[in-house]
């Protein structure tokens, strides 16, 4: 544990980070910055189970495996994301989700 | 001490991340977050998981902000300004999380965890002998699994990005004015 840090301070932040974090998935329209705004969320939740396993759990290392498997599917995501990005534009020159709909049709 | 820099670290991380979301500037936004992860970074360095901080630096600052840099160099020009979101989205989204944010630091407040104080265990040879452990309490088929995720992850956007010579080549030409 942090010396004279509690959990809860350190759960208020990874919850306001995760608020701010939905408020950039709701208000973005470029596919790039609503990938942005959910790392940001997907840290905040990494940041709890961390906070968890070391004020809670202290003998094992759950919390810490649980966010190392958290980074490996970000990493897949992000992956994934950037190249459905590039893809959508070399097909219609546009990134903002209110262009995309070539798969509606 | 490690409280100042708790205090510190968490004072960088909300006001990056804050910037990061409301930024205008699309390669401003990603440096930002690059500092948010980075303090995040640091955060676990002071909790002293230094595994998962070298983790997070090379994999999070390292690798997943130059791949979003990499895409807003490749779609956008470099002093790209997107316009600002019309305020109806701007007041619906910032009062939704306004009241969410409230509704959970309250919660926050009220709840009464009760720290257990047991021996330490968070060397890396503790970490790496659960991950590795096919027996109870171990993460041999989470981890598998993940590797599998990683190569179908890999297959994946290849065959995604890959450039279509037979049909789309003509197509966008014909749609163009």
């Amino acid at each position: 544990m942090i010396p004279g840090v509690s959990l809860i301070e350190i759960l208020t932040v990874s919850t306001l980070m995760f608020f701010i974090g939905v408020y950039g998935f709701l208000t973005r329209k470029n596919l790039i910055t609503i990938l942005m705004s959910l790392e940001l969320m997907l840290n905040g939740a990494a940041i709890n189970f961390v906070a968890f396993n070391k004020y809670l759990y202290p003998g094992q290392p759950n919390g810490q495996l649980f966010a190392l498997f958290l980074i490996a599917v970000a990493a897949c995501e992000v992956a994934l994301a950037i190249a459905i990005v590039i893809n959508l534009y070399r097909k219609i020159k546009a990134v903002d989700v209110e262009q995309v709909n070539t798969l509606k049709h | 001490m490690e409280k100042i820099i708790f205090y510190i670290l968490s004072a960088v991380i909300l006001s990056l991340s804050l910037m990061s979301v409301l930024s205008r500037k699309l390669l401003r936004s990603a440096v930002y977050l690059f500092g948010v992860l980075t303090a995040i970074a640091g955060f676990y360095f002071l909790i002293g998981y230094h595994f998962l901080g070298a983790v997070q630096l090379t994999v999070y600052a390292g690798g997943i902000v130059v791949l979003i840099i990499f895409s807003i160099l490749l779609t956008h020009d470099i002093d790209h300004q997107m316009p600002t979101p019309d305020w109806s989205r701007v007041a619906v989204a910032g009062a939704l999380c306004v009241a969410g944010a409230v509704m959970f630091v309250q919660l926050l407040q009220g709840s009464l965890f009760s720290r257990v104080e047991a021996p330490e265990q968070s060397d890396l040879n503790t970490v790496g002998n659960t991950l590795l452990n096919p027996g109870g309490g171990g993460y041999l088929l989470p981890f598998e699994v993940v590797s599998i995720l990683l190569l179908a992850v890999m297959i994946g956007a290849i065959v995604i990005a890959k450039q279509r010579h037979s049909v789309d080549d003509s197509s966008p030409e014909k749609q163009a004015p």
